[in-house]
């Protein structure tokens, strides 16, 4: 591993990005949008938005990075810049580090700009303290991005990358006790739910809601989630491969 | 065997199912341009793939500078450039060319004389999507040369450009071959041919030919080196 290098593509992939002013306008602007829309859908019944609320706020950042992980990682992939990259020195542990700090940076940004609007504006209340929110979405980021680059591997194209959207993140987000608490699925589903990582991202964030401090449900949520990201940058090293046929 | 930067021993490699390369033996002089010819899937792109380790290989032995080819201490001394620009649309030439000097831990005083030397000092802001295909190959060529590679593997660096860029860079080439670096330079346009000082050619993964242009004309019988190629290509097709 080698700090420079990784710096170097975090430096580049942040500088991509902002020669697309269009995708960070997104990428800051839907969190807002949608959160307001869930406020003022369930404008009847506060109880709904209060509950679901702080969840979305670290649901956010997994999907998009996720997307725009995967995007990116095919077009490395397709374009062939991957495999001149990988006969430079850069090694696969220092672009994977160097892609997951740049997109866990942006995360940070859009979690920041979210949880201001959500909890100044739009009066959701987190008794465990912003910087917990911010952890989370950070954390839940960083397992978009680990998704993103292990999936990359499984889409030819940048069509069948968007398609992991509904396939991968779907099931995921009804099964994470988003819309109902996982306690009241069927046996079977919430066994499913409790293997997905994003179960422990949301969990986190209902503790962090109702909950002051740092619990030890917390911190075992927060570990777990951080365990899959590991398990994911793992899975996405071992699909890039130096030599192909 | 210091002389030859490239060394390749009965390579074998398959793609898809099919062989491309049978039995390949051949060697890159240091400091010399070699040109590698040859028709279309003759197997230019995958020998050079295996020079930078890139290509899964079913039997033979090939080493570079030394080394078995591929191996991390060479990622720094070998210099690659494929066929398609390979570099970030969505970034400056600038950009890019940095993102490559400090992968190849060189200083980014080195760029700009770089893209000088390319002929694209005047777009080194431009983003890279923006510029025309030639350009775009120079811009790939410029992030290769950055880190002062001793082995340099192009894979058609002048197609598509314009005879004034192609002569420049040829110079380009020459200049550091002689300064030490050793050239192997893929081409399907033979006139190329005649500024290498050597000339590799390859047909359905075998070499038909490997001497000076000079020697390969003599052979032929011509002074044409389109004519002599097809001349080569023939007579092998013959004997075979």
């Amino acid at each position: 591993m080698n700090p420079r290098a990784t710096l170097a593509t975090t430096r580049r992939v942040l500088g991509q990005l902002r020669n697309d002013p269009r995708t960070i306008a997104l990428l800051l602007v839907a969190p807002c949008m949608l959160i307001t829309l869930f406020k003022y859908v369930f404008q009847n019944s506060p109880a709904v938005f209060d509950r679901v609320g702080l969840p979305m706020l670290g649901i956010f950042p997994m999907v998009t990075m996720f997307m725009v992980t995967v995007v990116a990682m095919v077009r490395e992939r397709t374009s062939g810049t991957l495999e001149r990259l990988l006969t430079t020195p850069l090694s696969k542990l220092d672009l994977l580090l160097g892609y997951a700090l740049a997109f866990g940076l942006v995360a940070l940004v859009q979690a920041s700009v979210a949880s201001a609007l959500a909890l100044g504006l739009l009066g959701l209340d987190v008794q465990a303290g912003v910087g917990v929110v911010l952890l989370v979405a950070v954390v839940n980021a960083l397992l978009g991005v680990g998704l993103g680059l292990f999936l990359s591997a499984f889409a030819q194209s940048e069509f069948q990358a968007v398609q992991f959207m509904p396939a991968v993140l779907l099931p995921q987000l009804l099964l994470c006790g988003l819309l109902t608490p996982r306690d009241r699925m069927p046996g079977w589903l919430s066994a499913i739910s409790d293997v997905l990582p994003l179960s422990y991202g949301v969990d986190a964030l209902v503790n962090a809601g109702i909950t002051p401090g740092v619990t030890s449900t917390l911190v075992s949520d927060i570990g777990i989630v951080i365990g899959c990201v590991v398990a994911a940058l793992a899975l996405g090293a071992a699909t890039l491969r130096r030599r192909t046929a | 065997m210091a002389d030859n930067a490239v060394e390749v021993r009965s390579l074998v490699v398959d793609r898809g199912g099919r062989p491309v390369l049978r039995g390949l033996d051949f060697a890159v002089p240091t400091g010399s341009i070699t040109g590698l010819l040859g028709p279309n899937g003759s197997g230019k792109t995958t020998l050079m793939r295996c020079l930078v380790g890139v290509q899964r290989t079913v039997s033979g032995e090939v080493t570079v500078l030394g080394l078995p080819a591929g191996s991390a201490p060479l990622r720094s001394r070998v210099g690659y450039v494929t066929q398609a620009p390979s570099v970030y649309g969505d970034l400056s030439v600038r950009d890019n060319a940095r993102y490559f000097a400090a992968l190849a831990g060189v200083p980014a005083s080195g760029i700009d004389p770089m893209l000088t030397a390319v002929g694209l000092a005047d777009h080194a802001d431009s983003l890279v999507r923006n510029l025309s295909g030639g350009q775009r190959s120079r811009a790939s060529l410029a992030c290769a040369l950055l880190g002062e590679p001793e082995l340099l593997v192009l894979d058609e660096p002048t197609v598509g450009l314009d005879p004034l860029v192609r002569r420049d860079l040829w110079q380009l080439f020459a200049d550091l071959a002689g300064r030490g670096t050793t050239l192997l330079v893929s081409s399907h346009v033979m006139d190329e041919a005649r500024r290498c000082e050597r000339i590799v050619l390859l047909r359905e993964g075998r070499l038909v030919a490997d001497d000076s242009p000079d020697a390969i004309r003599a052979r032929t019988g011509t002074y044409d080196m389109d004519e002599a190629f097809l001349r080569l290509v023939e007579e092998e097709a013959v004997a075979s």
